[in-house]
């Protein structure tokens, strides 16, 4: 599906420009690295169009958000994969160990928000649905209801200091549902190799702060009504298959 | 750094620190202490007690303000521009690594200038860069000047070109005077 983007005509102008020059950077280094056999990351299409999470969630956040944070990440990433395949080539141990953080943040960025984006659909879509079947089932038995569960995700979401996300994860040894939170761009792994991502929600500043401010938990409570469950169930019917 | 970015920063995320402080101290053996000594105690070498986040942010905030004047910028002078100058090369170099420090703090956090009274290298002025609410008071450092890198810091304004921001800061913002003062006071400690 093709980028789309609502905006105006000054802004699709100046955003068309800018667009383009960072596509062509991106372009031109992920054929670098390709010609070289390197596996390189992109930027994912969104499912809907940036305006189609409103009110719940502007549109110039979600540009924002796509076309700059996450690209940043996607490129940050691929730089430092190519540096690290460099750096195992000429066995340069110290190297290799100073990119991983590097790796962690931006990989992590990349996968942290490619989740994200397939957690949200507009409510025409299904968007604000809470899930049925096995995952909705699953929900009532681990929190005790639905409305225990988003405030337990609404809680420890408003309470996580400086930047970093809230998780819906499985833990797929034990097949129980968690709550849990990372910090700054660590994946849900980080925090037990068991757990996998079903619904996570960015509470980095940039996710709501131009539409919300300094209110994190405004924005906690409006998400859900564009939260979707589609992929999360899906994921969660596969492990407990 | 735009009036509405103020009026948030210092109305709303900073008071509510201030206010959530104090409501998190009361009737507990914290309240009465200095807020140096609140930071410190609740710092626990790293195994942060929960008090610790607020209590530190209201000092966090309070020294950037500090930091900062209208028409500030250009370049330091006398004794804290030669201490500069020994310690980084010259003015170029330390901004440069005080600008690289606050473009590269991922996630939350800050980017400071301190004063190291037993440096081990000799050079008593140092570059740090902390996450969330840590600060040099921690390290037992001296803070000299700060930038706030949290995202609430600069997003009104710069979205997320936090290095616009940052230079900004350096060209416009900063308040050599108040960083020279602070030096002499570090120094006046040290001796």
């Amino acid at each position: 599906m093709a980028l789309r983007a609502i905006a105006s005509r000054k802004t699709l102008a100046a955003l068309g420009s800018g667009l383009r020059a960072q596509a062509r950077l991106a372009t031109t280094a992920a054929a670098a690295a390709a010609s070289r056999g390197l596996v390189t990351f992109s930027l994912p299409d969104l499912p809907y169009d940036y305006g189609a999470l409103e009110p719940a969630v502007s549109a110039e956040i979600m540009q924002l958000h796509h076309q700059k944070h996450h690209q940043s990440y996607v490129t940050n990433y691929n730089k430092a994969l190519e540096q690290l395949e460099d750096a195992v080539a000429r066995d340069d141990a110290p190297a290799v160990v100073k990119l991983q953080s590097a790796i962690k943040f931006n990989g992590g960025g990349h996968i942290n928000h490619s989740i994200f984006w397939k957690n949200l659909a507009p409510i025409h879509e299904g968007g604000g649905e809470p899930p049925k079947g096995s995952l909705g089932w699953a929900i009532d038995a681990d929190f005790g209801s639905w409305e225990a569960f988003v405030q337990k995700m609404n809680a420890e979401g408003a309470a996580l200091q400086g930047s970093g996300w809230v998780w819906l994860g499985l833990d797929k040894e034990f097949k129980k549902l968690v709550v849990e939170t990372t910090a700054n761009q660590d994946p849900l792994v980080t925090k037990g190799a068991n757990l996998v991502p079903l619904i996570g929600i960015d509470v980095w500043e940039h996710a709501y702060y131009l539409q919300y401010k300094n209110a994190k938990p405004d924005y906690l409570k409006n998400i859900w009504k564009v939260i979707d469950w589609k992929y999360a169930s899906e994921v969660y019917e596969k492990e407990c298959r | 750094m735009s009036a509405n970015t103020m009026s948030y920063h210092w109305g709303k995320h900073h008071r509510s620190y201030v206010d959530n402080l104090n409501k998190q101290i009361l009737g507990t053996e914290l309240q009465g202490k200095s807020l140096e000594d609140v930071i410190v105690q609740t710092y626990n070498n790293g195994d942060l007690h929960p008090a610790f986040n607020n209590a530190a942010q209201v000092w966090n905030h309070d020294f950037f303000w500090d930091s900062m004047k209208p028409g500030g910028g250009g370049k330091p002078s006398g004794e804290l521009l030669k201490l500069i100058e020994r310690d980084f090369g010259s003015f170029e170099k330390f901004a440069e690594e005080f600008r690289a420090a606050a473009a590269t703090q991922f996630g939350s956090g800050w980017a400071w200038l301190a004063f190291n009274p037993r440096p081990s290298d000799g050079k008593e002025l140092v570059v740090l860069k902390t996450p969330n609410a840590v600060n040099p008071l921690v390290l037992g450092y001296t803070a000299l000047l700060t930038i706030d890198v949290w995202e609430h810091a600069y997003y009104l304004d710069y979205q997320n070109r936090r290095p616009d921001y940052i230079s900004i800061f350096m060209e416009k913002l900063v308040s050599w005077d108040a960083v020279s003062a602070k030096l002499e006071v570090a120094k006046a400690q040290a001796a």
